[in-house]
C-alpha cells in the first residue's frame, strides 16, 4: 500500500510539474517574444536571495557557536593537549576572521553587482600589486602557522618518555584489552603466533620480563604522570581514540605504534566540574526521553577506524585517579604468571 | 581531421549514432545520462544512511522495500550500514564526480573550444566510455550479491578489505568493486591520454597556450593527474587482488582473525595507504580543478568581465596541480609513520592555502564592478566560491597534523571534504550541465525550474554539511553504524535528526533538476545561436544541424583571448574569440 502511495505522489507530483512549466510557458508566449533570456527582474530577485541567504548563513556561523558550542568537546585534559589547545584558538581565530571577510565580499558584490540593463561592466584583466599583496599575505600568516603547528607537532609525538609508565592497548574485532607493564615497566615480548587459551594477547610465557605483566579489561591511568602507550592489532586497522586527552593513534596488524601522554585531570575532578555537570543534565536527559538510565561522566578510548559491524560499539572504559588510587587498583590485578600458572 | 573531409558525412545507423559512436558530443552526453544514474542511486543510499543515523532502530518500509533482507522489519544492518557509505562515497568520487564530471565536460568541451573536428582518437574515447559504462554496471551488479557489496569504506584499507573473515563485504561484493574500478581507471588513462594530446596538439589556428580558456587549462592540469595517479591505484588494487586470491603477503602481517591464524607475514597495511593516498589525494583535484575551471569560464561570461588575473589562475591551478602530489600523507598522520614525515607533509599541505587564496581573491575580484547575470549556472558558481571557501578553511586545521590529531576519521573530515570537494565539485557540475545544455541538445533549460533547484539545494547543502562539524568536534567518529553506544554522544540527537531533514530535502530538490533536464531535451524551447553571450568558440558551432565534425565550413581561426567581456571600443559587450583584432587594438 505505502509503495502504492509513494508511487501514486511521485507521479502526480511530475505530472503537476509538467502543468505548472506548461502554465509559465505559455503566459511568457502572452506577453510577447523576449529577446533577454535573463531578465532584470531575475537579477534582482536573485541578487536579494543571495545576499540574504548568504549573509544569513554568514551570520547564522557566528550564532551557531552559541547554539552548538556546548556539543564541542571539553578543553583537552593533558599535556600535550593544552598545546594544541592555543594552537587550535589561534587557526580558528584565522579561519574565522577570513571566512567572515571573503565570504561577506562575495555576496554584497553579488547583489551591488548585479546586472541591469544599460549598465557595463568593467574592463579590467589583472592588477599585478594587488595580486602580489594577496599572496605574500596568505604566504606570511602561512609560515607563521606551519612553524607553529611543527612545533606544537613536535612536542606532541617526540616527547621525553624516560619517566613513562608503559601500557599496552590492544585491539581485536571489536574489543580492547591493556596490558600494563608491571614493576619493571617492560613489556613482555609477543607475538600472535602464541595467542591460544587464556593468552588472548600472544605473550611469550619464557620471557621474564612477561611474568609480572597484567592483562585487564580497563583502563586506570594516574593523574599528572606521563604513560607511553603502545598499540597492537590482532585483524584489521584500529584506531585508539581518546578525545578528551586529544590522543589518537592507528593499531596495525604487524606493527607496533604508540603515543605518550599525560592525563591533568580524574575523573572524579571531571564529573565535578560545573560545566560538565550541565552536559552531562542534557545527555541525561536524551537518555531518559528514550528509556535509557542516566549515566555519570567517563572517559573512554572508542575505536576511530572502520574495523567491521560493530565497529560502532568498540570502547573500553578510561579511569583517571590519584596515584594512590591506582596504585591499589594495580595491586588487586593478577600478574601474567599466576593467570597462566592458575590455567 | 584535416579540413577535406568537412562534409564526409557517412551515413550513420542508429548503432553508431547514439551507441557506439565515435562523435565527442554523442560520448560527452553517454558519460552524462550514466553518471545521473549512478548518481540518482548514492543520492537514495545518502538519504537511507542519514535516516538510520537520526531515527535508528525505528522500522522504515521504505527500508525494507530498497533493502530487503538486509533491513529486517525496516531496521538496517550494521554490515549494510557500512556498505551502503562505501558506494555512497565510491559513486560520487569516481562515477559521478570524475567520470561524470570529467567525460562529460571534457569531451563535449575540448575539441569545440579549442576548435578541432573531435578527439585526437575517437576509437579511444569511445573505448572510454564503455569501459566507464561496463564498469559502472559491474558496480551496479555487486549491489545485489548474497553477502552484499563491498563495505570496508571507499578507501578499502586491507587488512579489513582482503579478509572475506573480517566482513560479508570483503567477500564477492569487494571482489567487484576491484574488478570495477580496474575497468574504471582504464576508461579514465584512456581518456585522460586523448585529453592531454588532444589540447596540446589540436588547437586551431591562433589558438596558442596563453589564449586557451580557463576550462581548459583546468581539463589539462586534471587530465595530466589522472594519467599520473591512477596507474598507481591500478596497482593497489592488482597488490589487494593478489593478497585476496593467491596467497601474497604485500598489505598482510601477522594476522589471527576468526580463530583463525594466517600465514602471511612481512606485509604492511601501510603501504597500501601510501598507494591509495598517492591517487586519492590528486583525485581529489580530479574531482575539484574540472568544477573551478567551469567556473572560471561561467563566473567570466556572467559578469560580463573578464576573469581576473588571467595569467595567476592559470598559475594557481599548475602550482595546485603540482603539489597535490607531495602531500598525500595527511591523510595518514594517525598511521604511525614517522612523526618527522608527518612535519614534511602538515609543511606541503598548508601551501596549497596560498594558490586556493589567490583563485578565491581573483573570483571575487571578477565579480567585482561586474553586470552579473543571474542565471541557474551563475548562481551554482558563485554557490561553488562559498562552498571553496568554507569547506577550504577547514583544511588549515586538518592539513595541520598536530590538529589533525583529534578530528581526524570524525564527522569534522566528513563536512570538510563534502564541502570542499563534494559540494563544490558538484555545483560545478550542475553549472556546467545549465551553462552548456543548449550547446549539448539544442534547447533551452527552464530557468525558473533552475532557480528552485539551486534555492533549495544551496541551502540544504550547508543545513547538511555545516552542523556535521560541531558534531565532528563533539568526537564522532566517521562510519559509525549508530550513536547510541555512547552516552557521551547522547546529546546529538537533534542535530542530527536537523542534518537528516536537510539532507532529504537536498535530495528532493534534486526532482527539479531531473525533470528540468528530461523535460527540456523533448520540450524546451529552441536555443539561440549564442545564449549567454560567450565569448569561446563552441558558441561558433551549428546549435541545431549538430554534426560530428563540429563546423560544416573550415574551423574558425582565433585572434584573442576568450575574456574580452565588455571590452572599451567594442560594438557589443562581448567580442568572441574569433573577430580579428581592430587595428590598434591591444590584445587584452
Amino acid at each position: 500500500m505505502t509503495t502504492f502511495l509513494s508511487f501514486l505522489i511521485i507521479t502526480l507530483t511530475v505530472i503537476g510539474l509538467v502543468q505548472i512549466v506548461r502554465i509559465i510557458e505559455l503566459a511568457t508566449k502572452l506577453k510577447g517574444p523576449q529577446d533577454k533570456i535573463i531578465t532584470d527582474q531575475d537579477n534582482r530577485y536573485n541578487a536579494l536571495a543571495m545576499l540574504i541567504v548568504g549573509l544569513g548563513f554568514t551570520a547564522f556561523v557566528a550564532y551557531s557557536f552559541k547554539l552548538w558550542g556546548h556539543l564541542i568537546l571539553p578543553d583537552p585534559v593533558s599535556v600535550h593537549g593544552e598545546g594544541i589547545k592555543l594552537l587550535w584558538d589561534t587557526t580558528m581565530v584565522l579561519i574565522l576572521v577570513t571566512f567572515f571577510i571573503t565570504q561577506t565580499l562575495l555576496f554584497v558584490f553579488t547583489y551591488k553587482y548585479r546586472g541591469k540593463e544599460g549598465n557595463t561592466a568593467l574592463f579590467q584583466t589583472h592588477n599585478n600589486k594587488l595580486e602580489l599583496l594577496w599572496t605574500s599575505v596568505p604566504a606570511v600568516v602561512l609560515t607563521g602557522l606551519i612553524l607553529f603547528g611543527l612545533s606544537t607537532w613536535n612536542n606532541t609525538m617526540v616527547p621525553d618518555t624516560t619517566n613513562a609508565k608503559i601500557v599496552e592497548v590492544y585491539a581485536q574485532q571489536f574489543n580492547w584489552t591493556a596490558r600494563y607493564a608491571g614493576d619493571d615497566n617492560q613489556l613482555g615480548r609477543a607475538h600472535y603466533t602464541l595467542i591460544g587459551g587464556v593468552n588472548t594477547l600472544g605473550v611469550d610465557i619464557n620471557d621474564s620480563t612477561s611474568f609480572d605483566d597484567k592483562v585487564v579489561r580497563e583502563i586506570h591511568l594516574p593523574v599528572n604522570q606521563q604513560v607511553l602507550m603502545k598499540f597492537r592489532s590482532q585483524d584489521v586497522i584500529h584506531s585508539a581514540y581518546l578525545p578528551h586527552f586529544n590522543v589518537q593513534m592507528n593499531c596495525v596488524p604487524g606493527m607496533s605504534t604508540q603515543f605518550a601522554f599525560t592525563p591533568t585531570k580524574t575523573t572524579k575532578e571531571m564529573r565535578e566540574d560545573p560545566e560538565m555537570i550541565e552536559r552531562m543534565k542534557i545527555i541525561n536527559e536524551a537518555r531518559a526521553k528514550r528509556g535509557d538510565s542516566p549515566v555519570d561522566f567517563d572517559f573512554v578510548l572508542l575505536c576511530n577506524k572502520i574495523c567491521g559491524s560493530a565497529h560502532y560499539n568498540m570502547q573500553i572504559k578510561v579511569i583517571v585517579e590519584t596515584q594512590e588510587e591506582y596504585d591499589a587498583w594495580l595491586e588487586e590485578q593478577e600478574t601474567f604468571k599466576t593467570l597462566v600458572s592458575a590455567n | 581531421m584535416s579540413d577535406n573531409h568537412e562534409h564526409h558525412h557517412h551515413e550513420e545507423t542508429f548503432i553508431t549514432k547514439y551507441v557506439f559512436s565515435t562523435d565527442h558530443k554523442m560520448i560527452a552526453k553517454q558519460f552524462l545520462i550514466t553518471a545521473m544514474v549512478m548518481g540518482v542511486i548514492a543520492i537514495l543510499m545518502s538519504v537511507f544512511f542519514r535516516m538510520q543515523l537520526a531515527w535508528p532502530a525505528e522500522g522504515y518500509p521504505i527500508l525494507e522495500a530498497f533493502l530487503g533482507k538486509w533491513a529486517p522489519d525496516g531496521v538496517m544492518d550494521p554490515n549494510i550500514y557500512l556498505a551502503l557509505v562505501t558506494i555512497h562515497g565510491t559513486i560520487m568520487v569516481f562515477f559521478v564526480l570524475t567520470g561524470g564530471l570529467s567525460g562529460t565536460f571534457f569531451n563535449l568541451l575540448i575539441p569545440l573550444q579549442i576548435g578541432a573536428r573531435d578527439m585526437a582518437s575517437g576509437f579511444l574515447n569511445m573505448l572510454s566510455y564503455w569501459f566507464f559504462f561496463v564498469s559502472s554496471v559491474v558496480m551496479v551488479i555487486s549491489l545485489f550479491v548474497t553477502s552484499g557489496p563491498a563495505a570496508a569504506g571507499w578507501t578499502i584499507y586491507p587488512p579489513l578489505s582482503a579478509l572475506p573473515q573480517a566482513m560479508p563485504g570483503s567477500g564477492l561484493g569487494m571482489t567487484l568493486w576491484l574488478v570495477s574500478m580496474s575497468l574504471f581507471i582504464v576508461s579514465a588513462l584512456l581518456g585522460g591520454l586523448n585529453y592531454i594530446v588532444t589540447i596540446l596538439n589540436l588547437r586551431t589556428k591562433g589558438m596558442s597556450m596563453t589564449r586557451l580558456p580557463l576550462t581548459m587549462w583546468a581539463f589539462l592540469v586534471t587530465a595530466i593527474l589522472g594519467v599520473l595517479s591512477f596507474p598507481v591505484l591500478l596497482s593497489a588494487a592488482l597488490l589487494l587482488i593478489f593478497d585476496r586470491g593467491f596467497g601474497t603477503a604485500f598489505y598482510l602481517s601477522d594476522i589471527m582473525i576468526q580463530g583463525e591464524m594466517l600465514s602471511q607475514t612481512g606485509g604492511s597495511p601501510v603501504l597500501f595507504q601510501h598507494l591509495f593516498w598517492f591517487l586519492g589525494h590528486p583525485e581529489v583535484y580530479i574531482v575539484l580543478l574540472p568544477a573551478l575551471g567551469i567556473t572560471s569560464e561561467v563566473v567570466s561570461t556572467s559578469s560580463r568581465k573578464p576573469i581576473f588575473g588571467y595569467r595567476a589562475m592559470v598559475g594557481s591551478i599548475l602550482a595546485i596541480g603540482f603539489l597535490s602530489f607531495i602531500v598525500w600523507g595527511h591523510h595518514m598522520f594517525m598511521t604511525g609513520m614517522n612523526p618527522f614525515l608527518g612535519s614534511v607533509f602538515t609543511f606541503t599541505t598548508l601551501l596549497i592555502a596560498i594558490p586556493s587564496a589567490v583563485k578565491v581573491f581573483n573570483y571575487l575580484t571578477t565579480l567585482w564592478k561586474g553586470n552579473i547575470q543571474f542565471t541557474p549556472a551563475m548562481l551554482f558558481s558563485i554557490g561553488l566560491v562559498s562552498t571553496f571557501i568554507s569547506g577550504g578553511l577547514t583544511g588549515l586545521i586538518l592539513g595541520d597534523s598536530a590538529l589533525d590529531i583529534n578530528v581526524h576519521d570524525t564527522y569534522f573530515v566528513v563536512a570538510h571534504f563534502h564541502i570542499v570537494m563534494g559540494l563544490s565539485a558538484i555545483f560545478g557540475m550542475f553549472a556546467g550541465i545549465y551553462h552548456w545544455f543548449p550547446k549539448m541538445y539544442g534547447k533551452m533549460m527552464n530557468k525558473n525550474l533552475g532557480y528552485v533547484h539551486f534555492w533549495i539545494t544551496f541551502i540544504s547543502a550547508y543545513g547538511v554539511f555545516y552542523p556535521m562539524h560541531f558534531v565532528g568536534l563533539a568526537g564522532v567518529p566517521r562510519r559509525y553504524y549508530s550513536n547510541t553506544a555512547f552516552p557521551m554522544f547522547d546529546g546529538l540527537v537533534e542535530i542530527n535528526e536537523l542534518i537528516t531533514v536537510f539532507a532529504i530535502l537536498g535530495a528532493v530538490a534534486q526532482i527539479f533538476f531531473f525533470f528540468n533536464f528530461f523535460y527540456s531535451i523533448y520540450r524546451g524551447k529552441d536555443a539561440p545561436q549564442n545564449p549567454w553571450r560567450s565569448n569561446t568558440l563552441e558558441w561558433t558551432t551549428p546549435t541545431h544541424d549538430r554534426i560530428h565534425g563540429n563546423w560544416p565550413g573550415e574551423i574558425p581561426s582565433v585572434h584573442r583571448w576568450a575574456y574580452d567581456y565588455s571590452k572599451p571600443g567594442a560594438d557589443e559587450d562581448f567580442v568572441p574569440q574569433i573577430v580579428p583584432l581592430k587595428e590598434g587594438e591591444d590584445e587584452h
